[in-house]
Order: structure tokens, then sequence, then C-alpha cells
């Protein structure tokens, strides 16, 4: 197009009148594909955890001397002398979460169904700020408490000659405290999303405050709660400064909760703390327990996800 | 539900006074109830108050002191009082000419000041050393038993009361004895890579943020994005430590150690690696946090924008983000913290656990905070133990002022609307 003649007008448009039509605009695409490309970095980084931990376990699994089935079998871990059972490692895992657990799905639920059903909205502003302290507590702060605190008073209470100085008790008991805000929160959240029509219904019928949590608010909220609870686990499972502390170093499998033994987080911590070069079985080890972990995890936060969407109470 | 929750009968209460049992039973269990979960809040409280005593009890205590030279031996004066000349004479005339010269090389001898000598007399020429500590509880109950067990322990034992959280704390590099040991390279390290992280995170933070609530239709992909990112918040942060030390560490090794730039001091594990891990870990935070508040801005202010001819970015830059701007900030403040306390990743990453210079720049080596307390805590040593408690206060106080800068934003900005 030469530069003197001017542009033909659309069809039907007399020269000189605004065109309102849909004009391209440069900048804004190149911007909008920048803000696509910085959303779109999140898929990348689950790619990325998935590509490396694959990548690495399967380097581990190709190693001649380890064979899978081993890996869930045999029940001793320790790659650099050629013993590849998860177990030990796997068990002591599932022992600190149950613990945890067990300390930290009643105090929380007992928490939320304090703060929603009971407090005053004075009081909730009054208490709510301590579960919000200790969920902000750096894990490591935790281990220090857990070593320090709770293995002493454990071996005060059960006596030093059966409970060991690192033991999977006092990590998962301090593992539960750690919990409990997450647990307290999410909770507390699914009860108070209960309509109050439910509360008045019950109240109408003479059921007491107590009756009409227990009975009428804690059903409706029951997809939260468990959610909750598995969102728990799967915090549990992952957490890893608490038991490098207090739970011991070196695998062992055993069911006694007052003896050391290692869980996978526990074990990635020490070696990759420790000088260790790349591409040795110990460094690939790692990664074959990090997988197991990430898909523990990533199942469990799934599993929750899908218990939310299925189950919840839908309330007009 | 199989607990019992309420009396159970086999029939409705018909009389009176049955009704009258029935309603005051009820009441009774309700109340029980009301109690139990009233304890487990306060539980929680005394948890958190044994923890803070716990860490309090061991940041302070008589110690046990033994020193190799008598400081009175050494002058006529108290060595206080002593000028910085006379106090660098005496150093001179006592310390090994190598371990003298070293000490002039890093800083001359002539510009210590007073206080710098006084210390180093202490560490090199008294040579004192802690012996044993106790608690603050002991101390301040047991003073007797503690005099007997220190002279127990060392006829030459000194008693003396210390707070291990005391400014030069703040200002001594790591030591390999716990009573010289300070936090200085690790705080600066943890600055450091705070400050890294957030440089990245924030802004790709705040752009996925602006891209799911202002740009993102309703189609598979932006649907696996969101689904995603909320996966991703749930991954342990071990697992990017992995990631980290993987990508950052190992394979971009020739950018992450510098050697692109021509330093070349370090291998992959630097405050770069570090910084870029943790701003993975936090991203997922910020992008959520940021949602919820462009989420919160009026869509009236939207739609009176677009209705002056505004453009979606212009309406976005101009009206949206300045009304988020509080919001996002607070859930970045949040997210700040949470990478302040993160010690996993950073171990695996490779924070090394004994530095005793100052980070030089983003590719130098560098220890955290957190690393800091883990590394004096797993030492068998009950001195660094104690040194621990007093890190564990300092990254306390760190935490304590950043969530107050975020409560303070959040306060701002609930009076501004």
């Amino acid at each position: 197009m030469s530069a003197d003649i001017p542009p033909p007008a659309r069809a039907g448009r007399a020269a000189g009148e605004i065109d309102l039509g849909r004009r391209a605009r440069p900048l804004e695409t190149v911007i909008q594909a920048i803000l696509f490309l910085c959303g779109a970095l999140s898929i990348l980084t689950t790619v990325g955890i998935v590509l490396v931990l694959l990548n690495e376990a399967i380097a581990f699994f190709a190693l001649p001397e380890v064979r899978l089935v081993d890996f869930f079998s045999t029940a001793k871990w320790q790659p650099s002398i050629g013993e590849f059972g998860i177990l030990p490692l796997l068990s002591a895992t599932l022992m600190t979460s149950l613990i945890a657990m067990v300390v930290a799905i009643p105090l929380g639920l007992g928490a939320a169904l304090y703060l929603s059903e009971y407090a005053s909205p004075r009081v909730r502003g009054r208490l709510k700020p301590v579960l919000e302290v200790l969920a902000g507590v750096p894990t490591v702060v935790y281990g220090y408490f857990a070593l320090t605190f709770m293995t002493p008073l454990l071996r005060l209470l059960f006596g030093s000659n059966t409970v060991q100085v690192y033991n999977t008790a006092s990590a998962g008991l301090v593992m539960g405290i750690m919990i409990l805000p997450l647990i307290a929160s999410m909770s507390e959240d699914a009860l108070t999303a209960v309509p109050k029509a439910l509360r008045e219904g019950a109240y109408g019928l003479g059921a007491t405050r107590f009756e009409t949590a227990a009975r009428v608010v804690l059903p409706a909220a029951l997809s939260g709660i468990v959610a909750a609870g598995i969102v728990g686990i799967s915090r549990a499972v992952g957490e890893t400064m608490i038991v490098a502390l207090a739970a011991g170093a070196g695998p062992n499998l055993t069911l006694n909760p007052f003896e050391a033994a290692e869980t996978m987080t526990g074990y990635i911590a020490r070696i990759s703390g420790g000088d260790v070069s790349y591409g040795s079985i110990d460094y690939e080890s790692i990664f074959a327990v990090g997988l197991m972990l990430f898909v523990i995890t990533l199942l469990f936060n799934l599993i929750s996800g899908y218990v939310v969407r299925r189950f919840r109470e839908v309330y007009e | 539900m199989s607990i019992e929750l309420s009396p159970r009968r086999t029939s409705m209460p018909h009389t009176d006074s049955e009704i009258k049992r029935n309603v005051i039973v009820r009441r009774r269990i309700g109340t029980l109830w009301r109690t139990l979960f009233l304890s487990c809040i306060v539980l929680g409280m005394i948890a958190l108050g044994l923890l803070l005593f716990r860490v309090l009890n061991d940041a302070g205590g008589y110690v046990a002191i033994v020193q190799k030279v008598a400081p009175a031996t050494l002058a006529d004066r108290p060595l206080a009082e002593l000028s910085a000349g006379e106090l660098a004479a005496i150093v001179k005339a006592k310390i090994s000419k190598n371990v003298y010269n070293r000490l002039d090389r890093e800083q001359p001898f002539a510009q210590r000041s007073q206080a710098d000598l006084l210390a180093l007399i202490e560490e090199r020429v008294v040579q004192v050393r802690i012996i044993d500590s106790w608690t603050l509880q002991e101390s301040l109950f047991n003073r007797d038993a503690i005099e007997q067990a220190a002279k127990a322990d060392d006829p030459t034992a000194v008693v003396q009361w210390r707070w291990w959280f005391h400014p030069s704390f703040l200002t001594e590099p790591m030591n390999s004895k716990p009573e010289f040991a300070g936090v200085r390279t690790a705080l600066l390290g943890s600055i450091w890579v705070i400050l890294l992280t957030i440089l990245i995170a924030f802004p790709i933070g705040v752009c996925a943020a602006i891209y799911l609530e202002e740009y993102a239709v309703d189609n598979w992909l932006n649907r696996l994005i969101r689904t995603n990112i909320y996966n991703l918040a749930g991954v342990p942060s071990i697992i990017y430590g992995m990631l980290g030390l993987a990508i950052f560490v190992r394979t971009l090794e020739y950018y992450t150690s510098g050697a692109f730039v021509g330093v070349a001091d370090s291998n992959g594990r630097t405050i770069v690696s570090a910084a870029l891990t943790m701003a993975l870990l936090v991203l997922p935070l910020i992008i959520i946090n940021a949602q919820e508040a462009i989420r919160a801005v009026p869509n009236s202010l939207r739609m009176a924008s677009y209705g002056l001819g505004a453009t979606k970015w212009q309406t976005i830059w101009s009206h949206v983000l300045p009304q988020a701007v509080p919001g996002i900030l607070t859930g970045t403040i949040l997210a700040m913290s949470r990478a302040i306390g993160e010690t996993a990743p950073l171990i695996v990453v490779g924070a090394s656990t004994f530095i005793v210079f100052d980070p030089s720049g983003p590719f130098s080596k560098f220890t955290v905070l957190p690393i800091q307390i883990y590394d004096w805590t797993s030492r068998p040593e009950q001195t660094f133990r104690n040194a621990a408690a007093a890190a564990i206060l300092v990254l306390l106080a760190l935490l304590l002022t950043l969530n107050a800068l975020a409560i303070w934003l959040r306060n701002r900005y609930r009076r501004s609307t």
C-alpha cells in the first residue's frame, strides 16, 4: 500500500466515522502472554518435580544390585552396603504420623468445635491468635522442643531404660502439636460454613448446645473435617525437621514408639546433609525415597480434594 | 456415631420429674463436653507456653567457667581499663606469631577497637572455656547446688551468670566454641536468601494471580493450572529441596555457581540456588493469597473503568491492582515468614553448617538461621543447645516483626475501605 492513497474505508461506513471495531493491541496481547507464562510456571514446577524424581529414581532402580521386589519386601535399608528394603523408613514414617494424628485430630477438632459453636466473637478473637502463633512456629523450633523437652519428659515418665534418647514417640507427639492448628482452622472453616438455620432448627426442637453441635453441625461438616484430617496426615508424612532432630538417625524396623527409627524425610535430610557425591548410590537412593514420599502425599491431597467435592453437603 | 452423647432411653420422659431430670442430665453432659472442647485450646496454649519457656530456659543461666590464664596476671590493672594499644601489646606477647600474623591480615591490630581486642584476649589469651551450664530455672532456685557441682567438675571453675542472647551474639560469626559463637553469618545469609526469594517469587506470583483471576477462561488448561497450584501447596518442602538440588545446584551449576560472571569460589550450592528453590516453594502461597486479594476488588470498579474506555490491562494496572495491593502484600509477608523458618529444603540444596565469613554476594556459600539452629541442636554439648536457644530467640523475633508488619498492613487496609 503506497502512502498517498488513503486506506479504503470499510464497507458501509463513511469516511471520518470512528471505527468502533475491535482493534489489535499488541501490547495487551504480549502482557497476557507473559501473565499466562507466570501461571503456567506452576505446571512446569510439577513437571520438574516429577521428572527429576522419576529420572533419578529410575537410575536407582536400573542399578544391577537393586531389585524392585526387594525395595518393597525386604526389611533392611542400607543402600551403601546393598540393602534396599524401604519398609523400615516407611514404618517409621507411618508411626510418627499416626502418633501425630492421634494428638492432632481430637485436639484440633475439639478446638474447632469450641471456637465455632461456643466462643463469643470476643473470646474467639482472643483464642485464635494462639493457634495462629502455634502454626507460625518454624518446624526446626518444634524439633528443638521435641529433643529438649518432650524426650526428657517421656524418659522421666516411662524410665530412661525404656525410652531411648531418640524415639518416634517424642517426634510424633510434638508433630501432633504442630499439626493441631492446621486441623483446627480447616475444621473450623467447615463448621462455620454450616448454615445457621440448621442450628436454629435443632434448638427449636429442644436440643442443647452440645447436642446441636455433635448431632447436627458436626455431621453436616463431616466432609470438610475428614479432608482436614487427610491434609494433616499428608503434612505429617512430609514433615522433616522434627523427625530429623528427635526420631533418630538410622533405619530401624520396629513397632516400639520408644525406640529410635528413621523416617523417609529424616533419611533424605541426613544423606543430603552430608557431602554426598552426584551419581553415588546414596544420592540416587534419596530420589527413590523422595518419589515414594511425593506419591504418598500427592495421593493424600487428591483424596482430601475428592472427599470435599464428593461428600460435601450443599445448603442454600 | 457410637459414642454416648446423651442419656440413652427407651421411651420419652413423661412425668414432670422425669423431664426435669432428663434436662439436668443433658445439660450436665453438655457442660462436660464444653469443658473438654475448651481444654483442647487450653492444651494448645500450654504447649505454646512450654515451648517458649523451654527456649527461654536455655537462653540464660549460670555457667561454670575455667580460665587457662588468669586475667589478673596479664596486667596490673583490670583489662577493661586498658587502652586499645596496651591490649594489642598483650595479644602480641601472648599468642603465637603465626596466629598473630593471620589475625593481623584479617584486620590490622592498629585498627581494632578496644571491645574487639578484649573479646580477642578472652578467646585467645585467657582462653575462657565453659565446662558446664545450667538452665534459667535451675539458676534461679538452686544457686548453692550449682556452686558445688561446678567445684566438683573443676576446683578452679568460676560460676558466672550468662545470657546467651546478648548483643555480640548477633555480631559474632559462627565459632567452633559455643561460648564465642554468634549468628552473624546465619542472619546475613537468611536476609540474602529471603530478599532474593521475594524478588523472584513476588512478581511471578502476582502475575500468575492476575492471569488466573482476570484473564483465565474456564477451560481445561486453566482448570489444570488452578488444581495444580493447590496440589503444589501440599507438596512436602523437602521435595522442593530435591528439585532444587537436581535442577539449580546440579544442572544449572554453571549459572548458579556464578561461573558465567567469573565468580568461581564455589559449586552450585549458593544463595541463588537456595533463593530459586525457596521461590518455587512459596510461589503457590503467594499466588493463592494474591488471587484472594484480587477477587475481593469489587467488580463495579472494573465496569466503571471499562465504561470510560480503558483497556483490560489499563483497568487492571490502574484500578484493580492498587486496590488489591495491601492484601497482596500481607500474603507475601506471610509467605516470607514461612520461607524464613523453612529448613529442610535448604539442607538438601546444601546450606553449609560452618561458615565464618559473611556472604559476599548471591554466588557465595551460605548458611541460614534455621540451619544454624538445626546444627547446634543436633550437637550433644549442652552449651550448643544454649546457643541454639538464643538463635531461636533471634529467629522468633524476626518472625514476630514480619507478622506485626502484616497485621499492621491488614488493619490499615481495613480502615481505608
